[in-house]
């Protein structure tokens, strides 16, 4: 018979408490190495779309927020069309799509400058609801976290096929952001607890 | 036939999430099961960095935060190899971020008490982006090892952390590189949240003595692997889709 060789993927590790060290130097004082940290602006004054910011904070299983979390999204223009990749075609050339914030040493509170993406057509053709990809990582987790937040009062929610797939539909919520204030979603993410928000392995 | 979903994660192979050992996992891993999903296009697609956002020192530990004459201390060794994917196939434009402690131990960060002193010319991040052929290398000093509250007396053997980015936001990866010889690394309890011994393996970069530049750096080689992507032969997809 002959033999199936495929490589394995390199095994994870966790990022470590220096995470900030060579993922956002700027931020933990390494100055002068980097002119500004990566994934830190995702939009400019000719990005098409609604202008949203999002914020959370991590909270263990105790209910303590993490402060040395490092949390990057990835999401579509307002068009539901990816930056890069999408064999649609070209995102809008004035927004990155993708982002990455450290928590706030102090408060564990990190913060994205968006916009409100477009829908995104799951495989069989289907729209999906608006969402923006989630990965978190952190000293003590030890392979990156997969999320997704969705909007509230957003009617595609409902039939959106990759949430209608998820058994325990009393979960679905922890996937849902909260409108703290026009245009400013809080999406707290708990790793652990009655709360603890779904994670995918996808 | 084009690039379809990523391969599922060998979760078996990672490490798992919940390692009482290393003790800050018990509070910070999920409880519940992770929900399998097959990826979708906000997995397949993801971010991609040109090689024109790199400063000339970003590979370059010895040389980015150094004084204008001077260099950091410690023993100079250069980082090479190739970014690939399942399918063994190099993976070009994938931006790779290092960062480590510095030839005594000691990193660069606010949250860090070890009282081995900080290298005035050493800041401890580097980045680059592979080659068409999924090649990259960086020059640096060897860090140092160093203690860390767990158990009373964990010593973390010398590493360097990596921050990986394929083609696919899915293909997110980060994970430490150790070296060759250090009768550290089977005594670490970040090291065993692993638990196949082939898994730990390939993590582990041998010294290679045809790279190493006479007189000046030795060479250790660090392949890394990225989950690949099917080909799409026989998809179920909606007509026009």
């Amino acid at each position: 018979m002959q033999k199936l060789t495929p490589l394995k993927e390199s095994p994870s590790q966790t990022a470590g408490p220096y995470v900030h060290i060579g993922c956002v130097p700027n931020f933990c004082g390494i100055t002068g190495v980097y002119d500004q940290d990566l994934g830190s602006t995702m939009v400019n004054d000719q990005t098409k779309g609604e202008r949203i910011t999002v914020t959370g904070t991590v909270f263990d299983g105790t209910g303590t927020p993490l402060k040395d979390a490092l949390v990057e999204i990835w999401q579509a223009d307002t068009d539901g069309i990816y930056k890069t990749g999408d064999p649609r075609g070209a995102g809008d050339p004035n927004f990155t799509g993708w982002g990455r914030a450290a928590g706030d040493y102090d408060t564990g509170i990190w913060t994205f400058e968006t916009i409100k993406p477009g829908a995104v057509p799951f495989p069989d053709g289907r729209m999906m609801a608006p969402h923006i990809a989630f990965w978190i990582v952190a000293r003590g987790i030890n392979i990156g976290l997969q999320t997704r937040i969705y909007f509230p009062n957003d009617p595609m929610v409902a039939n959106d096929p990759w949430l209608t797939r998820i058994e325990h539909q009393n979960r679905v919520q922890t996937l849902i952001a909260k409108e703290a204030s026009p245009a400013t979603f809080q999406f707290d993410i708990h790793l652990q607890g009655p709360d603890e928000t779904i994670f995918f392995d996808v | 036939m084009s690039d379809g979903p990523l391969f599922h994660r060998d979760r078996t192979w990672h490490p798992k999430p919940l390692s009482p050992d290393y003790k800050t996992s018990v509070v910070r891993s999920p409880q519940k099961a992770l929900l399998s999903m097959n990826t979708t296009l906000s997995e397949e697609t993801g971010p991609v960095f040109a090689h024109d956002m790199l400063g000339e020192l970003d590979n370059d530990l010895i040389l980015n935060f150094a004084k204008p004459g001077e260099m950091a201390l410690g023993q100079r060794i250069i980082v090479h190899g190739r970014v690939l994917d399942e399918n063994g196939r190099g993976v070009p434009g994938a931006l790779l971020e290092f960062w480590q402690a510095n030839a005594g131990g000691r990193y660069r960060h606010a949250k860090e008490g070890y009282l081995a002193p900080l290298d005035p010319n050493f800041g401890g991040c580097g980045r680059t982006i592979t080659d068409a052929d999924g090649q990259y290398s960086f020059r640096t000093i060897k860090p140092g090892a160093y203690p860390w509250p767990n158990g009373v007396n964990d010593w973390r053997p010398a590493h360097i952390h990596f921050s990986v980015f394929g083609r696919s936001f899915g293909q997110r990866l980060i994970t430490q590189m150790y070296f060759e010889g250090d009768p550290l690394i089977p005594l670490c309890p970040i090291v065993r949240t692993i638990s196949d011994p082939e898994a730990v393996a390939q993590l582990i970069a041998p010294l290679d003595m045809n790279n190493t530049v006479p007189m000046d750096a030795r060479a250790y080689t660090f392949d890394i692997v990225l989950r690949g992507r099917r080909s799409t032969m026989f998809e179920n997809r909606m007509e026009g889709n």
